[in-house]
């Protein structure tokens, strides 16, 4: 029998109290919930261990003196903070989350299962090769999915994020030219388009960043680019599709110009998702791609991380990819873990051990699970619902380039928000209001008050409608003055508009035992 | 296809409305050439059964360290981790959400990582965390051009106790910066030889405690040296938990600690993803790389928490940001904040001195076996040993017998002369009859 579904009739003296004003300051269901240093628990602990007979004479003055000044919370105390604190996140699994640029998909539930299994998560980077083969398997399979939709005959599996691919892509690139006595190659050119990531890789590297104009229908200037080519650039780093959305027509041209002029062709591969099964960035030209994991092929965000960025190489750049790798020997598989013998061209190690196993067991789950057929797919229904909103909401919002398709997302300027006195942060913070999570704002920079729209492949065409309808109410009420519901906005969220100024002006970067009169914490004094 | 919500009908009708003839036609940007008609040579799509098959099938053919007698550390290592982490970190609104941009509706991840910043800044004893790197080893690279930015001066030291991958990766990375790195022998004790490798150039020494080896050590000497050169120190932890015991990298006067926290909340997972703990004097924190969390107000005055100090970062200040580091680890975080706050400061602590005490119990039991000789003095929960001929062919011959008794040195560092050095770690999953197999096996196969 079902509990109480009906409800219990509201009086309606009680509904009229004080309009929507709790009596404790509550909010109904949205819990307010204090710092975990702020729930009295200096005494608690909600691991039971067993009792030791501990002797640390052997450790004389190592011990610690000071107490770490750590709260502890029994289990149910645990699991209600952390609760509360979620349900004061959005999430994919709520509604769908526009951000351009960072592939907000469905994370299918099948790939999380995979990588709990106690052969994967139970299992240590240095255990006997003997007794890791499923696991060593497991990166070859993926590695050979990676090269075959890519086109490409090398990947490196170890760095553990975009921005970690960047820079394992660049040291190959550095490497190669100066295993070719190249190393005087000192310019990297970046498109003004570029995520911040490429300039910040490049310049990290050692190298000098130099911008590549551009066209005015989005792409890179080719006219520019050959004038910036020469004998002392080392690499293009060119995101495509682009930051804007849109594939680069003269890819190949690009490709084939950066050849020439003995420079190596890096491709950012954060929008590999829109053309995953369809195109291999290495009939392009690419010299070298990094795959974010998270992205294409699906694994969780997590709320920043962790990530995957997995980088394919050309042949060219094939023999200095980073330790290590997984190889085929007599006894089985075996991880060339060290840059000698034959690795001795290796230009070094990204990270201990081998990169981000639980991802690649992730991202491997999802390439079964689709398959050729379903990446394929996967890629048209990304593009296909980006043209879609971008059809739709053109009927109001100015795109930023009009003519011809967009690929996975759609990118807005703020033209058409001129003279309303609402702003592309204004705007996307209402969209708060209505149930969706903001776009990418301000980015690309060479688009002004760019709004840059990625529904994904894993959106219903009701929730793009849903969606679209939300946006185009939005944009009428700008477009009616509304502009202070704009101004406001989001009012109906946990929190309303944060104060960013204030917490750059004076750091508060952790609780301290004088922030709060809750409890007094035997804190160690500092 | 089950993650495909649309379907043929709604294709047309979207088709018609954005006025294409077909989905090629979207796709009409792509040069002729590089136009895959034919789909790539790979399988078929697959139901959840039939996948799950082959995963499970791939994972059946590794032994997890949970099979039998395990005793593998070197910068990994089992520890339990409460039923109830792994499941709060699989709430939809902390597993598919987006890196918090959008305070309003990102609180929970802020609070979080708020928590986070400040339980490890007092497990290390200093005054700023940030909200986690990668990993221990790319923690470690990252402070040392840390290093470099704070003292202009371009040589590191490393201690020939470091983790040779840690030694490896910042290797790499700092020294494609354009940073001279200086790599000290490994040794058992090479905390030792650090004093003597600080100049007036060094930007910064780097010292792991407990050591690769197991030794923990009080470097509050060479936190002297480093400073007295103008130089900082950077200590370097891979076993999380010994902080629960050890004094912390703070009070031993580092200017920056580094970490793994997979210890703590986070499995093992075969190398990966795992949690780096980065923290530092609060006057460095301009210097710092990564995310980090800090305490506001909204519109109506109420507390709140948002991403802060971005000027530092690849977003904002592109090429002249202090690092390239975008993501940060935080699902992972979330888990070790979820165990950290389970155990607190008693839990903390108990684990610390079970982990401690197995190891003592492991230590006695090595003693009897004759022809071993250990190598480490004083201990957290890991010991280095010395085995007649290879360390290797011990692990090979002690797998027979389902024990998997440790990692042979040499596999971290061929080129260090140490074929015969074994390290063997032992936490509270280790059982008394663990031991006692592994010293089974080892007494007999080393008394052949």
């Amino acid at each position: 029998m079902s509990m109480n579904s009906v409800g219990r009739p509201t009086r309606p003296e009680a509904a009229a109290h004080k309009g929507s004003v709790s009596l404790t300051g509550g909010r109904g269901l949205l819990q307010d919930e204090p710092l975990l240093f702020e729930l009295d628990g200096w005494r608690k602990t909600g691991v039971d261990l067993p009792a030791v007979d501990f002797d640390a004479s052997d450790l004389g003055d190592l011990v610690r003196a000071e107490p770490t000044g750590l709260p502890g919370l029994s289990e149910p105390e645990a699991v209600r903070h952390y609760v509360r604190l979620s349900q004061k996140n959005h999430a994919i699994d709520l509604a769908l989350y526009p951000l351009g640029s960072c592939t907000m998909k469905h994370n299918p539930r099948l790939n999380e299962k995979m990588a709990r299994l106690a052969g994967f998560a139970d299992l240590h980077p240095l255990q006997p090769a003997t007794t890791t083969q499923g696991a060593l398997e497991l990166m070859d399979r993926l590695a050979h999915w990676l090269k075959t939709l890519t086109g490409m005959p090398a990947v490196a599996l170890s760095p553990k994020a975009g921005a970690h691919g960047e820079l394992c892509g660049l040291l190959a690139i550095k490497a190669a030219h100066e295993a070719a006595g190249h190393g005087d190659r000192r310019r990297v050119l970046v498109p003004s388009s570029a995520h911040g990531t490429n300039p910040a890789t490049a310049a990290f590297v050692g190298y000098s960043v130099q911008e590549i104009a551009q066209t005015a229908d989005g792409r890179v200037d080719l006219a520019d680019l050959g004038a910036k080519l020469g004998s002392d650039v080392a690499a293009i780093m060119v995101t495509n599709p682009n930051t804007c959305g849109l594939f680069e027509r003269d890819i190949i041209e690009i490709a084939r110009l950066t050849h020439e002029a003995g420079a190596y062709f890096y491709c950012d591969g954060a929008n590999f998702n829109a053309i995953v099964g369809r195109v291999r960035p290495g009939d392009l030209g690419v010299d070298a791609m990094h795959i974010n994991l998270h992205k294409t092929f699906s694994t969780p965000h997590g709320g920043g991380g962790p990530g995957a960025g997995p980088v394919v190489l050309s042949a060219a750049l094939a023999p200095f990819a980073p330790a290590p790798w997984v190889t085929h020997g007599q006894g089985g598989l075996t991880l060339t873990e060290e840059a000698v013998g034959e690795a001795a061209q290796a230009f070094g190690r990204l990270c201990a051990f081998h990169g981000q196993m639980g991802m690649y067991v992730r991202a491997y789950t999802y390439m079964r699970s689709h398959g050729a057929d379903g990446l394929r797919q996967v890629a048209e229904d990304a593009v296909l619902n980006a043209n879609y909103i971008k059809a739709r909401l053109s009927e109001v919002m100015t795109p930023a380039f009009p003519d011809g398709p967009c690929m996975h997302e759609a990118l807005f300027d703020d033209a058409w928000l001129e003279g309303t006195g609402v702003t592309t942060l204004d705007f996307a913070k209402a969209m708060i209001d209505e149930g969706f999570h903001p776009m990418t704002m301000y980015f690309p920079l060479v688009v002004h008050g760019a709004m840059l729209i990625e529904p994904t492949e894993t959106e219903s065409k009701r929730e793009l409608d849903r969606f679209c309808a939300a946006l185009l109410a939005l944009a009428q009420a700008a477009k009616a003055g509304e502009a202070e519901r704009f101004k406001a906005a989001p009012v109906l969220a946990p929190l309303r508009r944060l104060d960013e100024t204030l917490a750059a002006r004076k750091p508060r970067l952790r609780w301290r035992p004088d922030d709060t009169a809750v409890a007094p914490a035997p804190w160690a004094a500092e | 296809m089950r993650y495909l919500p649309l379907t043929p009908e709604d294709r047309a009708e979207m088709l018609a409305v954005i006025g294409a003839p077909d989905v090629d036609a979207l796709f009409r940007d792509v040069p002729q050439a590089a136009r895959s008609k034919d789909l790539f040579e790979l399988p078929l799509h697959a139901g959840e059964l039939e996948v799950e098959r082959e995963l499970a099938g791939l994972a059946a053919r590794n032994r997890p360290a949970g099979a039998g007698p395990f005793f593998c550390g070197a910068g990994a290592y089992r520890h339990h981790v409460p039923a109830s982490v792994d499941h709060i970190i699989q709430r939809s609104e902390f597993l598919t959400s987006y890196t918090p941009y959008q305070p309003e509706i990102a609180q929970g991840t802020l609070q979080v990582l708020f928590e986070f910043q400040t339980q490890i800044a007092a497990l290390t004893g200093l005054e700023v965390a940030n909200a986690s790197m990668y990993d221990g080893s790319t923690a470690c690279a990252e402070a040392v051009m840390m290093a470099q930015r704070v003292t202009r001066r371009e040589k590191a030291v490393l201690s020939g106790g470091l983790h040779p991958h840690y030694a490896a990766t910042t290797q790499t990375i700092a020294h494609a910066e354009g940073m001279e790195i200086v790599r000290l022998a490994a040794a058992v004790d090479a905390e030792a030889a650090v004093i003597d490798a600080i100049d007036g150039e060094t930007a910064c020494v780097v010292v792991q405690t407990p050591n690769v080896f197991g030794v923990a050590t009080d470097v509050s000497k060479i936190a002297e040296a480093a400073h007295a050169a103008g130089a900082l120190l950077i200590v370097v932890t891979t076993e999380a938990v010994s902080y629960g015991l050890l004094k912390s990298p703070g009070v031993m006067g580092a200017d920056i600690a580094v970490a793994e926290g997979q210890s703590i909340g986070n499995a093992l997972n075969f190398g990966g993803p795992y949690v780096g703990l980065f923290a530092a004097r609060e006057k460095l924190v301009r210097q710092m790389p990564g995310r980090l969390c800090g305490e506001t107000v909204d519109a109506q005055g109420r507390r709140g928490f948002v991403l802060t100090l971005s000027t530092r970062e690849q977003h904002i200040r592109r090429e002249k940001a202090t690092s390239n580091i975008c993501t940060n680890s935080g699902l992972c975080a979330l888990a070790f904040t979820i165990h950290l706050s389970l155990l607190g400061d008693a839990g903390l602590r108990q684990l610390a001195e079970i982990n401690h005490a197995r190891a003592r119990e492991l230590n006695a039991a090595l003693q009897t076996v004759p022809g071993v000789e250990i190598l480490t003095p004083r201990y957290f929960n890991e010991l280095a040993i010395r085995v007649p001929g290879s360390a290797t062919a011990v692990v090979e011959a002690a797998l027979a017998d389902g024990v998997v008794a440790g990692v042979p040195f040499a596999r971290l560092d061929p080129a260090a002369g140490m074929e015969d050095v074994l390290l063997l770690a032992a936490t509270e999953t280790t059982t008394s009859d663990d031991i006692a197999a592994l010293t089974r096996t080892l007494l007999g196969n080393l008394g052949r």
